[in-house]
């Protein structure tokens, strides 16, 4: 499928932002700003999911990522004591920035050599309604109720460990 | 979807039943040292619907969910694992003041999600399986909450969450080159007839062996091993070393038969390599300890090391060889359970009694209790290699089957590393009956222990003396792979 200008525009710009912003989440020794700036990264990815056609991935990544998972990890930042002292590197930093390094280069070297597969179907009007139909197939409904037993045991792991042993 | 389904899928579903009855009834009973007993009692549920699906050769969910042999050998592994964990958890647990419900509930949801790795082909399926097992084991590891314990709980929701990320990056890469997220269809789909000629497909299998690698232990997630399993309840740590290896390497036996088959000559070289430094990394670094738990955390990496032999052998010289790999990996993961229960087990019961885990405090046990020494003992010589315990011809098949690939080289790795296996294994022995004990006071053994440890290494010697019971298991649950 031939990318308008426009999409391809919208592209770049939030593909930028979303780059930027995330190079600040971990280069800023402010670790609100920095929490802050993860909220403009979500978004930029929002973006580019609305560009990919893909409306529902884009609101749930705006609900779910922007909105409750940010506002959690800034609830936590307030929570938290020696919040000044910020984001501060160690000695690993220049290890670290060499393994990124070099998982990047393999990453584009990757992804530029590889033929990928494309899609041939011109993009649904809306996509909700498919995946609501895919996710309750009888394919994708044991991932469904996996997901269900999941999130119970996260919770019930959550509670054991976050009640204290009072008494 | 068909009742058949359900039925199907039933060890499963009736699993988190009895999680789900056990948490409940901890809300009303009083004596809490009936829950393990009524968790027992009531393992005999998903147990017997495994036993009565083997045999059947089907599919469910629109083939996303298989019951075959294969997976209902690995079921019956993995349940019995967790009873013999759930017989050996109750000193520890009795310590908890609160949610010991929890803990045995959180101990089978954890299972469930393992039992589910072993049987689904479908990779979002397979990864959802894998978070419900490590989310369960993470509040598992972290249950005694004191400052080791949250601390492993805290490597381990970390590391595991980031192996997690670089196997749904690889399996997107997948996607991605295929177009389908099912084994069967990944197969058919694959656009290349070797690996390199896709660099996408290629870095997906790798990432994907990165996740699966977390699992089973192995070079190069292995850093979480040791902390995690010394922080964590030593019921844990044991069930963590077996049931989540096993459960590993059924899935990746699964994804490289299946979807990745016509690609063998090309993972094969790459799991050959991870086996050889995983077994020397862990050997070399279990020579240094001190504390028991991690001897044992060290070993299960080399142990990793040994059992990925089996993944590389995919080729044979002898007709009908192919299957040597496969079968060696099921005999000596059942072996393995048997054998490092065990040890764990008997590490408990001292443990529990004069509250070290150190090493050296294990002085003169052969004087102090002559049959946990002997035990001991008895497990680690099977963790060695020697006969007459299982763990002999875990290793002989293990190596037969390199030797059959032509892949000599790995059997003489996987040799001198048993060699060099031995020598802190015995140093544990050693010290037991040689060193001198600090006191003349007996360590006794308390009854669930006791059946734990008496369960495990029965099968330890058993099986080492008639190991064609289990290789015909092993034979019968390989016969329609890859399924």
């Amino acid at each position: 499928m031939h990318v308008g200008t426009g999409a391809s525009i919208a592209f770049w710009i939030m593909a930028v932002v979303a780059v930027v912003s995330a190079s600040g989440v971990i280069l800023l020794k402010d670790i609100f700003r920095a929490a802050l700036l993860l909220v403009v990264s979500f978004l930029s990815i929002a973006g580019i999911f609305v560009t990919l056609n893909a409306d529902f991935i884009a609101a749930v990544q705006v609900l779910i990522y922007a909105g409750a998972i940010s506002i959690l990890l800034i609830f936590a930042i307030l929570l938290t004591r020696d919040v000044q002292e910020g984001n501060p590197s160690n000695r690993l930093k220049i290890p670290g920035m060499f393994m990124g390094a070099v998982l990047l280069t393999a990453l584009i070297v990757v992804f530029v050599n590889t033929e990928w597969r494309l899609s041939t179907e011109a993009p649904l009007d809306s996509t909700t309604a498919a995946l609501a139909d895919l996710l309750f197939s009888n394919k994708f409904v044991l991932a469904f109720e996996i997901a269900s037993v999941l999130l119970l045991a996260a919770m019930i792991g959550a509670v054991v460990l976050a009640r204290g042993e009072d008494e | 979807m068909p009742l058949r389904d359900l039925y199907l899928l039933s060890p499963e579903i009736s699993i988190v039943g009895v999680a789900f009855i056990i948490i409940m009834l901890d809300l009303w009973i009083e004596r809490k040292g009936l829950l393990p007993i009524l968790t027992i009692v009531l393992l005999g549920l998903p147990l017997g619907f495994t036993i009565s699906l083997w045999g059947t050769e089907e599919q469910a969910f629109d083939g996303v969910l298989v019951v075959d042999t294969f997976s209902i050998f690995f079921k019956v592994l993995l349940i019995g694992v967790v009873t013999a964990v759930v017989i050996a958890s109750q000193e520890t647990a009795a310590r908890f003041r609160r949610f010991q419900g929890e803990y045995y509930g959180l101990l089978l949801m954890a299972t469930a999600g393992l039992m589910l790795m072993a049987a689904t082909r479908e990779l979002i399926t397979i990864y959802l399986s894998l978070e419900l097992s490590t989310l369960s084991a993470i509040a598992l590891v972290a249950f005694f909450k004191d400052t080791r314990s949250t601390e492993s709980g805290l490597k381990y929701l970390v590391l595991s969450g980031v192996s997690s990320a670089i196997m749904l990056y690889g399996m997107a890469m997948v996607l991605g080159v295929t177009g389908t997220s099912s084994l069967v269809e990944i197969a058919k789909a694959a656009p290349v007839s070797s690996l390199a000629d896709n660099p996408a497909l290629l870095l997906g299998v790798v990432f994907i062996v990165a996740g699966f690698g977390f699992k089973i232990a192995s070079f190069p997630f292995q850093m979480w091993v040791p902390d995690v399993y010394q922080g964590a309840p030593t019921p844990v740590t044991a069930y963590l070393s077996v049931a989540s290896k096993a459960a590993g390497f059924a899935v990746l036996l699964r994804v490289f038969y299946l979807a990745f088959g016509d690609f063998s000559s090309d993972w094969s070289m790459l799991f050959g390599v991870l086996a050889v430094i995983s077994m020397s990394l862990g050997n070399f670094a279990a020579i240094f300890q001190t504390d028991i738990k991690r001897l044992l955390a060290y070993s299960t990496i080399a142990h990793a090391g040994y059992i990925l032999i089996g993944l590389a052998a995919v080729a044979s010289r002898v007709p009908g060889g192919e299957a040597f790999g496969p079968q060696g990996v099921l005999f000596y993961l059942t072996a393995y359970a048997f054998t490092n229960l065990g040890a764990f087990f008997v590490v408990i019961a001292i443990a529990n009694k004069i509250g070290s885990e150190t090493i050296d405090d294990f002085a003169g046990m052969s004087k102090r209790s002559p049959l946990l020494a002997g035990l001991l003992a008895l497990c680690l010589v099977s963790l060695i290699g020697v006969p007459p315990a299982v763990g002999f011809w875990a290793k002989l098949y293990l190596f037969n089957a390199a030797v059959q690939a032509d892949m000599v080289w790995l059997a003489i790795a996987g040799a001198i590393n048993t060699a060099i296996s031995a020598f802190y294994y015995l140093r544990v022995i050693k010290v037991m009956y040689l060193s001198p004990a600090p006191t003349e006071e007996r360590v006794r053994l308390t009854p669930p222990i006791g059946l734990a440890v008496a369960m495990t290494t029965t099968g330890v010697l058993f099986f080492g003396i008639a190991p064609w019971f289990l290789l015909d298991f092993a034979i019968r649950a390989t016969s329609g792979f890859p399924g």
